[in-house]
C-alpha cells in the first residue's frame, strides 16, 4: 500500500495550536440579536477555538430559564425590515413579527436559543453570567440555564479572557 | 483540478485536498485519509463516516455537525472526541465529501 498525497494537499486541520480564544459579550435580549453570538460561537468551536460567552444586561435573557425560550423580535426602530415604521407599533405586531422570524429560522434548520446553547456547551463552550446584571434583576444561579458555569464580575471576565479576541454584540 | 495518488489510485481533489468525486471514495481510501490527519478509524468513527456518506447521497450536501447529532444520532461531545478540534471538516475529509456549507 503506497500513499503519495502531496503535503500541500492534506488539509491543515491542526492550525489552532496557537491557543486561539474568542470571547463573545452578549448584551441584547431581542430574538434577532441573540443569534449572531450563538452562531459565531458555535462556528468557532467547530474550528477548535476556545470560546467564552458572557451574558450581560439584556443579554441575560438568553440564559434566564424564564425568558430564553421566548425572546421576541420587534420591527420597531429597525429600518431593515423595510416596513413603514408606524406598523411596528401596532398592537400585536411584536407577536406576529416574532412568530414569522421563528419560522424563518426554523426553516433553515437552525434551532431555538436553548438548543443552540446546548450545542455550544456540548462542543466545549463556556457560559458566564454578569454579576451586576444578575444583581439588578435579582437572579441567582438557579434562575439561569443549568450549563452556566458561574456568575462573575466584569473584572473576572476581563481576567479570564486575557489574550482572547473579543466580540461585543 | 488537482489530482492526488492515494493507494495507487488517482483521485480528484480540490485545492485543499478534499475528494471531489463521491464515487472515487472507498473504505481503504478512508483509512488512508484518516491516517493522514492522525486518526485511526474505529467502529465509532465508521458510524459517523457512514452517516455522512448516506446523508450526502440523500440530500446532496455534507451534513453539519448539528445534523450528524440530531439526524445521525451521534452526540456532539462524542464527535469532538472522535475527530478532535474540527470534527465537521475532519469527518467530511475522511468521508470523501466537501466541507459542510451550513452555518449550524
Amino acid at each position: 500500500m503506497t500513499t503519495e498525497i502531496p503535503q500541500a494537499l492534506i488539509p491543515k486541520f491542526e492550525d489552532d495550536d496557537t491557543g486561539r480564544k474568542i470571547a463573545f459579550i452578549c448584551s441584547k435580549g431581542n430574538l434577532d440579536m441573540a443569534y449572531p453570538g450563538l452562531i459565531l460561537a458555535n462556528a468557532a468551536l467547530g474550528e477548535g477555538v476556545e470560546v467564552h460567552l458572557f451574558f450581560t444586561f439584556w443579554g441575560l435573557d438568553m440564559i434566564s430559564k424564564k425568558h430564553m425560550d421566548s425572546l421576541k423580535f420587534t420591527p420597531l426602530g429597525n429600518t431593515a425590515t423595510h416596513m413603514p415604521q408606524g406598523l411596528g407599533g401596532l398592537p400585536g405586531m411584536t407577536a406576529v413579527a416574532t412568530s414569522m422570524m421563528r419560522k424563518q429560522i426554523a426553516s433553515i434548520g437552525v434551532p431555538g436559543v436553548p438548543e443552540m446553547l446546548e450545542q455550544i456547551v456540548a462542543s466545549g463552550g463556556h457560559l458566564w453570567a454578569c454579576r451586576m446584571s444578575t444583581d439588578m434583576q435579582h437572579l441567582e444561579m438557579g434562575d439561569l440555564y443549568d450549563a452556566v458555569e458561574g456568575i462573575i464580575s466584569a473584572s473576572d471576565f476581563i481576567e479570564m479572557t486575557e489574550g482572547a479576541q473579543l466580540l461585543f454584540i | 483540478m488537482p489530482v492526488a495518488t492515494i493507494n495507487d489510485h488517482l483521485v480528484q481533489v480540490d485545492e485543499e485536498g478534499f475528494l471531489t468525486d463521491y464515487d472515487e471514495w472507498n473504505e481503504d481510501l478512508a483509512r488512508v485519509l484518516a491516517a493522514q490527519i492522525g486518526i485511526e478509524l474505529t467502529e465509532d468513527h465508521w458510524k459517523a463516516i457512514s452517516f455522512l456518506r448516506s446523508d450526502y447521497k440523500l440530500t446532496g450536501e455534507t451534513p453539519t455537525l448539528r445534523r450528524v447529532t440530531t439526524v445521525g444520532g451521534i452526540p456532539t461531545k462524542e464527535l469532538f472526541v472522535l475527530f478532535p478540534k474540527k470534527p465537521a471538516k475532519k469527518m467530511a475529509y475522511i468521508a470523501g465529501l466537501p466541507k459542510p456549507r451550513g452555518c449550524v
